[in-house]
């Protein structure tokens, strides 16, 4: 069959006795846009591992067959040598190089000597650039000072200058606001055109539905199905029930039976300058207020000031000139460290686990006590082992978090599994209010689940529960009501009833022509 | 979900441990035995003092993903202000020692506030009282030894704990070391007993019975090879009992209090750790402030011993330290390692030392051998540790 550029047959691959892989078929069409589905540790990104050469022929069983001849990769260079190149979740940027460099990083315009040509350097970076729709960007300037939507098409870009044929994407868009996604998936679609066919592993459904010709999805290490769009049904639920194996009727758990309490949770006036410049206010008198069982979710735009907003609440972790008061349980609370947050019954779930949630060398049992020690796990600061293994365990049981033992180390979990446990981790805090910060991103769909249950026992045992989230559909699906926040002001407050995602954007939209009308 | 009631018994944990007894033996063989000797075991205990007393403060240094360079010249500042006091202002051991403790609190809350309140780097702060200290000590000494130092401040150096020593073969046994082993050797096997109990209570996998008991026969091997030899020559040397009481604490810091657990959460994720409660800056400060007292403590061990204040003194020490650490599997990037990883370490080199010594090779030589076991010791760890992942 010649319209497939990639062929992956009967790929099995085995990590010390189990296999991640097992039997896996992926058929690819040249010029096409093919997603890869699957739940976290289903084995997408081991199946584009044994693609790219990372790991070597002989490791796995099955063939790879790419433009019509059967390949044998030994590494990264001798695929992308043929034209493969995988774009990781991680940028592989060097934050402190020019735009230039990092295009050619690895791939240097060099004179016959083996000397950089900077001019061709600059002028090549220029046309990789125009390609992917950032012709207007100056070559010369750090990578580091560019957003994360840009470094992104810049990666692309450096795709694009190793003469790439076959891009993969590993979720391109996940830390990717909205605007800046659908960006990114119209320079796709743009790049299809231009002949490059691209893989594209993603959980966000409807981008797929948007983008792509064709998805594979792979369960537990197999290839399950493959569904085309125009032959197939294409919807974001029949991708969905491909990937758990079972039609999930709810996505969102329904939570009843839960009566709302007094106000337990009430921010006033609050006032927050940028922490590098005094002049710069980030948030301007924002007043927010939350009910004993009552899960109130924030909207809004990246950079709308959402998590700033919830960092400078938690003991001043963000910002500077703070005013504004704080009344948990209707006491007026000074919160100016972590540690009087925590003591004053507030917790906050970072949107980054990896970075600010966890110690990944450590181990579950560890991370789950680290805030809640001084308090419930030690007396005179010493530490009493025997209760946190115990908590440990409870905790492991009741919010089902999948691993051998509490002694495994977080860092060789899958992402909803350390989700878990960052939410155990605050959980053990015994909080009367609960930020939850983006609390499924990059997780799938079974342990988003899994999340939402846990946001619901929650709001059950009366706590007051704020969730951040940029998916549209988990505000409107878990939260009771919705403060929409653009450019660091409450743009508007929508209940349960009313709020819709045009209605969230609406919002939004009114409130910049106010900004614009003002200004 | 955890069938497996018995695992084996993870030699990697011991592999340190096993080198050293390795390299001790094979020392043996090539110095004919001379390594063995009551007067060399003792030898041994009182060279290496101070490095174990520095290795257990620089394994929390480690632990922050930092190193401090200014220990060695904090050993010498400190032994110099001991030996001024007591020589110059004729004034008794205590007031000297109490003077050398607190100067090492005051350099030690100095690079302490720099690092941690200021942010400057670690390596630069202690490049910088590296430099500071060793050129007050030679200001302070004039370039000059200062000595002899008291009798009964020596005895913290080179003095031994009361003995009862009896007639034995061709010499005497000291009674009290062999007391104090047959202690170590009960709370050893208790410990191991308790160890077990715990694990079967919580349902945790345990080791095989033969491997325990086979583990449990060389430690008590071990320390009753070492007592009695301390026993045959002149009884237990005072510094093997600082060196006790020091590893006992931070063992215990380290491991059971929160203090401890928070200085490994900083330096396995410091964002984390301060989005935990944790204040990241003061466990900075109070780690290199602590480093600054075992520094003064090491100090006044090594004048003790020299009974005598050099500015020469400590030369290298911090080098010594850091590498014990590392060859003791404590991470370069911080947030893991153990006190008795450090330790072993320390002996390590000391054995190294000791037994090259005694062969005939020059401190040269030495140095080659002590750095291509640190980068073979940490070679084989990276390396180990890549391949489990």
């Amino acid at each position: 069959m010649s319209d497939y550029i990639l062929e992956m047959n009967h790929i099995t691959k085995e990590f010390s006795g189990v296999k991640a892989l097992n039997d896996v078929n992926l058929k690819v069409k040249r010029g096409e846009i093919h997603a890869l589905c699957g739940e976290n540790g289903a084995g997408k990104s081991t199946l584009m591992n044994v693609l790219s050469g990372v790991y070597p022929h002989g490791t796995y069983s099955g063939d790879i067959v790419y433009k019509g001849e059967t390949c044998n990769f030994h590494n990264l260079r001798d695929s992308e040598a043929k034209g493969i190149v995988i774009i990781h979740q991680e940028l592989a940027l060097s934050p402190n190089l020019s735009v230039a460099e990092n295009v050619f990083l690895g791939n240097e315009q060099t004179s016959a000597k083996g000397i950089i040509d900077w001019t061709k350097t600059r002028k090549k970076a220029q046309e990789m650039l125009e390609k992917v729709g950032l012709e207007h960007e100056d070559v010369n300037v750090q990578v580091s000072t560019l957003g994360v939507g840009k470094q992104q098409l810049i990666e692309i870009a450096k795709a694009m200058a190793k003469k790439v044929e076959l891009l993969i994407l590993d979720e391109p868009t996940a830390a990717l606001n909205d605007e800046e996604s659908r960006k990114l998936l119209d320079i796709m679609l743009e790049l299809k055109k231009q002949g490059v066919t691209c893989i594209i592993i993603s959980h966000k459904l409807n981008e797929i539905e948007y983008v792509c010709d064709a998805v594979t999805v792979i369960r537990d290490g197999q290839s399950i199905e493959t569904i085309i769009k125009g032959v197939d049904e294409f919807t974001e639920d029949r991708i969905i029930k491909g990937m758990v194996g079972r039609e999930l009727t709810n996505r969102y758990p329904a939570r009843e039976g839960v009566k709302l309490g007094n106000t337990i949770f009430e921010v006033s006036n609050w006032n927050v300058f940028h922490p590098d410049d005094g002049n710069r206010q980030m948030l301007k008198n924002i007043n927010i207020s939350v009910k004993a069982g009552e899960v109130v979710g924030l909207a809004g735009l990246m950079g709308a000031g959402r998590t700033e907003f919830a960092m400078s609440l938690f003991g001043r972790s963000y910002g500077q000139k703070i005013s504004g008061s704080v009344k948990i349980n209707g006491k007026e609370v000074e919160l100016k460290t972590v540690k009087d947050a925590i003591e004053n019954k507030l917790a906050y779930v970072s949107e980054d686990r990896k970075t600010y949630g966890l110690v990944l060398i450590n181990d579950i049992k560890e991370n789950m006590a680290m805030a809640a020690r001084p308090k419930f796990f030690s007396s005179h600061g010493v530490i009493n082992g025997n209760d946190e293994i115990v908590a440990a365990e409870e905790y492991k049981k009741k919010i089902n978090i999948k691993a051998n033992s509490i002694e495994q180390v977080v860092g060789s979990l899958s992402g909803g599994n350390q989700q878990k446990v960052v939410l155990a981790k605050w959980m053990l805090t015994q909080p009367d209010v609960l930020i939850l910060d983006e609390p499924t991103r990059g997780i799938d769909v079974g342990a988003k689940y899994e999340i939402y249950c846990v946001i619901n026992d929650l709001a059950k045992a009366g706590k007051a529960v704020i969730v951040i989230s940029s998916e549209m559909p988990e505000i409107i699906g878990t939260c009771d009501r919705v403060y929409v926040i653009n450019e660091g002001e409450i743009a508007g407050e929508l209940t349960k009833e009313e709020v819709t995602q045009e209605k969230i954007m609406q919002c939004i939209m009114a409130h910049n022509r106010k900004e614009d009308g003002n200004e | 979900m955890n069938n497996k009631k018995e695992v084996n018994l993870d030699m990697k944990q011991y592999g340190m441990f096993l080198a050293l007894i390795a390299i001790y033996l094979i020392f043996a063989i090539m110095t004919g035995g001379k390594n063995l000797s009551p007067a060399n075991i003792n030898n041994l205990i009182m060279q290496n003092g101070y490095v174990v007393i520095l290795a257990v403060g620089m394994l929390l240094c480690v632990l922050t993903g930092n190193v401090d360079l200014g220990v060695g010249s904090v050993v010498a500042v400190t032994g110099a202000a001991a030996g001024i006091v007591m020589v110059d202002y004729k004034m008794n051991m205590w007031v000297a020692i109490i003077a050398a403790l607190v100067i090492g609190v005051i350099i030690g809350m100095f690079a302490g506030f720099f690092i941690a309140y200021l942010g400057i780097p670690p390596f630069v702060v202690t490049l910088a009282t590296m430099l500071m200290g060793r050129g007050l000590t030679y200001t302070v000494l004039q370039a000059q030894t200062k000595g002899p130092l008291p009798e009964n401040f020596v005895f913290i150096g080179a003095g031994f704990l009361p003995t009862i020593k009896v007639p034995f073969g061709d010499g005497t046994l000291d009674l009290v070391s062999i007391i104090v082993a047959a202690v170590v050797s009960v709370v050893l096997i208790l410990s191991e007993m308790k160890n077990i109990a715990t694990k079967k209570k919580y349902n945790f996998a345990t080791n095989p019975m033969w491997q325990i008991a086979v583990k449990e026969a060389v430690m008590l091997v071990i320390v009753w090879f070492f007592f009695y030899k301390l026993a045959r020559y002149n009884g237990l040397p005072f510094v093997l009992l600082i060196m006790a009481l020091l590893v006992g604490t931070y063992a215990f810091i380290t491991s059971k209090t929160v203090a401890g657990r928070q200085i490994y959460a900083l330096g396995g994720n410091r964002k984390a750790a301060n989005l935990s409660g944790i204040d990241t800056k003061k466990v900075f400060f109070w780690v290199y402030t602590n480093m600054g007292i075992l520094s003064a403590l090491a100090g006044i061990v090594l004048s003790a011993r020299n009974a005598s204040s050099t500015p020469k003194a400590g030369d290298g020490f911090e080098m010594d330290a850091i590498a014990s650490c590392y060859i003791g599997g404590a991470a370069v990037a911080g947030g893991a390692g153990t006190i008795t990883g450090a330790v072993v370490g320390a002996f390590i080199m000391g054995i190294l030392n000791n037994g090259m010594s005694l062969y005939g090779w020059s401190t040269d030589i030495q140095k080659i051998v002590k750095g291509a076991v640190l980068l073979g010791a940490v070679t084989v760890d990276v390396i180990s540790k890549n391949k489990k992942g």
